[in-house]
């Protein structure tokens, strides 16, 4: 009895530390897009992964097991990737002066205007916030049923024990976003796409490695190595790339 | 089947606006998936390897754009 129970317990411990580390990482970019890009598409597309997951694991149950992780993190790892640095790029030419934020803003003004008036108002779609939040939480969520079904398959009975650990850690990640997501919207716009760019192209790298079985150093503590190089590679972009648009300018 | 068209159209463009930009990626990628195994590569640097060639992709692409919007 005492045995079982302490099984049940580690299980228990065990999956909501893992589901917690990748529900966190699905968090910090689903809080960043949703500032960014609005809540209604970030949190649709958060909502429509864990449906579309929940759908998978219902239908194949531990059969999913057998699916080679590693498939998994580079199809979807690539999509981020490219996702990402189309991001980061944009933000990059954005930050640099090349691509004006205020004609964006006119034309996202203009677009909302027209959908005002074709009466769709509050119901707007964002593709881009619908699509990065879904391939976050459908790649951090697939850890999770797999860290899942990896600790529930330990012990006979264990799988259900491991499954209120992840949902546990969800249901802790949530509240973390109920908390984080107003002082997160007094950040500068700007800044904050500049942020989502670094976030998704780390993550991305991270995935697509994995995925490809390169090594990383201090394996999942590589994501915050990645995300400073990015950060650090992005900003010393900014300046070259206004600096290179000077120079061309000056000289025609 | 128009539709179908435009649904794609729009899935594509979610991760591809610069062509040559996206294309560099995937090539990068596809020639890390080649080499790694082949080459002997110490295996602590291979995910360091993958980041700097896509860093150098992200510069070189940012710098071309700038380069041209003048």
């Amino acid at each position: 009895m005492g045995t079982g129970w302490a099984h049940m317990g580690t299980s228990i411990v065990a999956s909501f530390l893992a589901s917690l580390v990748e529900c966190v990482e699905a968090l910090t970019v689903v809080l960043a897009v949703g500032s960014v890009r609005g809540w209604r598409s970030a949190l649709t597309g958060t909502t429509t992964a864990i449906a579309v997951l929940l759908i998978i694991i219902a239908a194949l149950g531990t059969a999913l097991a057998h699916i080679p992780l590693p498939i998994v993190q580079l199809a979807v790892g690539t999509l981020l990737l490219l996702f990402g640095l189309r991001w980061l790029r944009k933000a990059i030419l954005r930050s640099a002066g090349l691509i004006p934020l205020r004609d964006e803003q006119a034309a996202f003004q203009k677009n909302t205007e027209a959908m005002h008036r074709l009466a769709i108002g509050s119901a707007t779609w964002d593709k881009i916030a619908f699509a990065a939040a879904f391939n976050i939480t459908m790649l951090e969520g697939t850890e999770v049923v797999f860290i899942v079904i990896a600790i529930g398959a330990g012990h006979t009975g264990m799988l259900l024990p491991a499954s209120l650990g992840a949902v546990a850690a969800l249901f802790v990640v949530i509240a973390l976003g109920l908390i984080l997501h107003r002082p997160l919207a007094r950040i500068p716009e700007n800044t904050l796409k500049f942020i989502v760019g670094v976030l998704l192209s780390a993550f991305g790298t991270f995935w697509v490695g994995e995925g490809l079985h390169l090594a990383w150093p201090g394996a999942d503590w590589s994501i915050p190595a990645l995300i400073a190089a990015y950060l650090s590679l992005a900003l010393a972009i900014v300046p070259l790339c206004r600096s290179r648009s000077q120079t061309v300018s000056s000289s025609t | 089947m128009k539709w179908l068209k435009n649904i794609l159209r729009e899935i594509f463009g979610l991760f591809v606006d610069d062509g040559s930009f996206a294309l560099a990626i995937l090539i990068w990628l596809a020639v890390m998936r080649w080499a790694t195994p082949r080459l002997n590569i110490p295996s602590g640097i291979t995910g360091v390897i993958l980041f700097a060639g896509l860093a150098l992709i992200l510069a070189e692409s940012a710098a071309r754009y700038s380069r041209h919007k003048q």
